[in-house]
């Protein structure tokens, strides 16, 4: 797997530095990049590898590799780049692909660094990943020879069932200064049983009356017993707090953490999946029809390209709807179209002439992609006028029928539907609420519902997972079908019961 | 050259043949069994293993999309994550796919995944005969097989590209380029065709599942043999303790009941044969499927004086494929093996259960023959 290079491939080294050059031009901003030239099984390896040469050995792997080498043959779609957040940025061009097909996949690859690089959510980033992933494989292969390979494997599936349970605010909140959690003045207060101060002791029956050093008296012991309580608030990464409080063998904390850390290295892709392909489609569009494309390569790249943001008509494709968001945003802030003025603006046709020449698009979208993840970034710029412009549409299964038509092209209903997709990465919002349940050290978890049911199979065996690891009965509160209800797996059965408390749990 | 990930790959393979972690069994959808759909095509699902998380149930509120069409209108298919035709980093996929594929395609796929050997057909003196047939143009060619449209046509073309067309005096000029000449492409006919001869025990011991078995597989060795050969015949027989010719539909759904006689059915085959298919002009193929309880062991010894005697010397390959069945005994297979195991015509295979297909397939057809 040679890098590009002069000596290795002389063509492509000079392609490189040549889109190098635009890139410099149009002020992206990346990581030192290099591309390495592989053919399509080592391309489908490496993809099923997330983009890495080494990982812990396991199926799912596996199963990724056997998709895709499948979808190839079977001439279902075929991987054009590969790239990863590292920083050097590396790379992999399809070894037998056209130069054009080269040159597009560079403009996009660099496209992405930049994004990379630039994004906020990815700033605490692992940019040596890769030393990072093969020092995890070494230690899960460690550990498959000495507790053996079905032992680990089975428990690194445990771990899968539970990599969604984290939280994405973490490593923000890592990085914060902590605040001392006591006030001041609370000090004073609780040292003397709730008293509070007063000047002359005369007055001490007035302003101390018993019935309210008694109230205060209760307020100190829910206090301190609240305290003590396991998590002190809900606590969304599930999987730290396992780590912490769960009876592991140290190869299984090992493991664990180590599903933990990816977990969290690939979070701010998910998080931004749009915006990034978005970003990047953008740019190789730029640089290859305004620079590096020649006029005999332009019927093959409309074709590749077009192929790329095609939009099918259940399919939320991340390339067009980004590139789109991002061609607006630098058609609007270009000409004014954005601001109080123009939010309260409800005359068609002063809509239509608007064009203030700000020349500010450019400068916006850089912006933007510095800033925002994709639910704000749906949120701030999927406006009325482009959704109307885009023709979408929400779509949703005919109950009769079982086909699936088109339910409303209405704005709010659209956005709406599109936001929720988005939240969380479409997972739902679970936390630990206390780890001494019924006061016999079981563990309590609640699934915030906000409109939509668990998959209750799922639920029920992803339960069972964190038994395992709990080594103690485990429960949920969550809704079915509009009932609260908790869900309990005692180590041999499953339980759902009606649970009243589900529906109070403020989260 | 082995690869860290073909590791992986085939414990996910093991996986979802059952073969290792029964505990994953239940998350298997769909095995990688390919099943025939209309006419022409086929759909193959891709096995995917889905570890169970807390996710959402039902996807009740469907999707969001884009195009044109009005509210009520049908979005046809199934809602979807769509991610273009590239990834960047890692993907999230959890649908088991479906795709069409043409018979031609599967065959040449199935070739290349069994890494079988394209077919010999047998025998020096097969003679070919060759055909000239008119395929196409060409630019260049005698006078006598010119071709007036063709030419014509070229010179229309050339005229209005240049802009020296005049649809008011439509005169067209034909210049030395654009000559077109009929061509013609030789065509092998060989002599010689193939016939497929499948047998396969009926007898109350062949449950449902062992008849799905060979069905899927018979299906498999005939398009695999269809693809080798111009022309190709197939011939089907049943068995008891009785043997006889029969029709494919009826060759599949039928269920009889009574003993086992093998012998039966190799009688009847060698008759036919010997009525229909003269060996020096047929490249002939023989398989016979059962569950390998046979009636006797006088019976087993006649079996095999047939096949040493009648069809092995006159067959391309006869392939033996042994399904199990609660019921039989799987001593046929035995005792064809002790008496033929040196024999490169006969093949013997154990089709366990619908995942040893492949396989099974595998031994029969890579020889080549």
């Amino acid at each position: 797997m040679p890098p590009v290079s002069p000596a290795t491939a002389p063509d492509l080294w000079e392609l490189q530095e040549r889109i190098k050059g635009f890139v410099t031009e149009f002020e992206l901003d990346c990581f030192t990049t290099v591309f390495e030239l592989i053919d399509y099984r080592q391309m489908c390896e490496i993809a099923a590898y997330g983009g890495f040469p080494v990982r812990y050995p396991h199926w799912r792997f596996g199963m990724e590799y056997d998709k895709l080498m499948k979808s190839y043959t079977y001439g279902l779609s075929k991987i054009y780049e590969l790239v990863i957040n590292t920083d050097p940025c590396y790379a992999y061009l399809l070894d037998g692909n056209a130069l054009v097909d080269q040159k597009l996949v560079m403009s996009h690859v660099y496209g992405h660094c930049d994004f990379f690089k630039n994004n906020n959510y990815f700033k605490y980033s692992d940019r040596k990943m890769i030393d990072g992933m093969a020092n995890h494989a070494v230690r899960v292969r460690r550990w498959m020879d000495r507790q053996g390979v079905d032992a680990v494997e089975s428990f690194i599936d445990v771990c899968h069932s539970l990599d969604n349970l984290i939280d994405p605010w973490q490593p923000f909140r890592d990085a914060l200064p902590k605040k001392a959690k006591t006030n001041k003045d609370e000090d004073i207060t609780t040292q003397e049983l709730g008293r509070i101060r007063s000047e002359k002791n005369y007055l001490d029956d007035y302003v101390n009356p018993p019935e309210f050093i008694a109230q205060q008296k209760a307020r100190a012991a829910k206090e301190a017993e609240a305290r003590k309580k396991v998590p002190p608030q809900p606590e969304r990464d599930v999987l730290k707090f396992l780590l912490e409080h769960a009876p592991l063998e140290s190869w299984e904390a090992d493991v664990l953490g180590i599903i933990r850390e990816e977990a969290y290295y690939f979070l701010p892709q998910m998080q931004t999946k749009i915006m990034n392909e978005g970003w990047a489609t953008y740019w190789h569009t730029k640089i290859m029809t305004t620079r590096a494309l020649e006029d005999s390569e332009i019927i093959d790249y409309a074709d590749v390209a077009s192929g790329v943001t095609a939009m099918g008509p259940t399919q939320l494709n991340p390339y067009k709807l980004g590139v789109e968001l991002f061609r607006d945003i630098e058609d609007r802030w270009n000409r004014g179209r954005f601001g109080k003025d123009w939010d309260e603006c409800d005359e068609l046709a002063e809509r239509e002439r608007w064009d203030k020449n700000l020349g500010l698009g450019r400068a916006k979208m850089f912006e933007v992609r510095k800033l925002y993840n994709d639910v704000t970034f749906i949120d701030e710029f999927f406006t009325e006028d482009f959704c109307r412009r885009q023709k979408f549409f929400t779509f949703a299964q005919n109950r009769r029928t079982g086909d699936f038509e088109i339910a409303s092209r209405e704005f709010q209903k659209v956005k709406q539907q599109m936001l929720s997709q988005l939240t969380n990465a479409g997972q739902p919002f679970i936390y630990v609420i206390d780890a001494n349940y019924l006061n016999r050290g079981e563990l309590l978890l609640a699934h915030r519902h906000e409109g939509v049911d668990l998959q209750l199979g799922y639920a029920r065996d992803t339960l069972r997972n964190v038994e395992r690891i709990w080594r103690r009965p485990v429960s949920i509160l969550t809704m079915v079908d509009d009932k609260p209800k908790r869900i309990r797996f005692d180590g041999s059965e499953i339980g759902i019961s009606d649970e009243p408390e589900a529906a109070k749990v403020s989260l | 050259m082995i690869s860290r990930i073909d590791k992986d790959h085939r414990r996910f393979r093991e996986i979802v043949r059952g073969r290792i972690r029964e505990n994953l069994r239940k998350y298997v959808s769909r095995g990688d069994m390919i099943t025939r759909k209309g006419k022409d095509s086929v759909s193959i699902p891709m096995p995917q293993i889905d570890i169970p998380r807390f996710v959402f149930g039902d996807n009740q509120e469907g999707g969001v999309g884009q195009g044109e069409g009005e509210v009520g209108d049908s979005v046809g298919g199934e809602p979807q994550e769509g991610d273009g035709s590239g990834k960047a980093g890692e993907g999230e996929g959890d649908k088991s796919v479906e795709v069409e594929v043409t018979l031609d395609e599967l065959a040449e796929i199935l070739g290349e995944e069994l890494g079988l050997p394209r077919i010999e057909p047998r025998g020096e003196e097969n003679v070919e005969t060759v055909r000239d047939k008119i395929t196409g143009l060409r630019s260049t060619g005698p006078e006598s097989l010119r071709s007036f449209k063709a030419t014509f046509k070229n010179a229309l073309k050339r005229q209005i590209a240049s802009g020296t067309y005049d649809p008011g005096n439509p005169i067209i000029v034909p210049v030395r380029e654009d000559r077109r000449y009929r061509s013609w492409s030789q065509i092998p006919r060989p002599e010689s065709n193939a016939v497929i001869i499948y047998m396969m025990d009926v007898s109350g011991s062949m449950g449902d599942e062992q008849k799905e078995i060979v069905r899927v597989e018979s299906f498999w060795i005939d398009t695999w043999l269809r693809s080798q050969y111009q022309g190709i015949e197939s011939r089907y027989i049943i068995h008891d303790a009785t043997a006889r010719l029969v029709e494919r539909e009826v060759f599949f759904k039928t269920r009889e009941s009574g003993g086992t006689m093998i012998s039966s059915a190799y009688r009847l085959a060698a008759e036919l044969i010997e009525n229909e298919y003269d060996a020096s002009n047929w490249n002939i193929y023989a398989f016979h499927f059962s569950d390998g309880d046979n009636w006797s062991v006088d019976d087993t010894a006649a079996c095999i004086k047939l096949l040493r005697e009648t069809l092995v010397p006159v067959v391309n390959q006869f392939g033996y494929g042994q399904v199990e069945s609660p019921y039989g005994s799987g001593q046929f297979i035995k005792d064809l093996r002790a008496a033929f195991g040196d024999e490169e015509k006969l093949v013997t295979s154990e089709v366990k259960a619908k995942d040893d297909i492949m396989d099974s397939i595998k031994d029969f057809l890579k020889g080549g023959r």
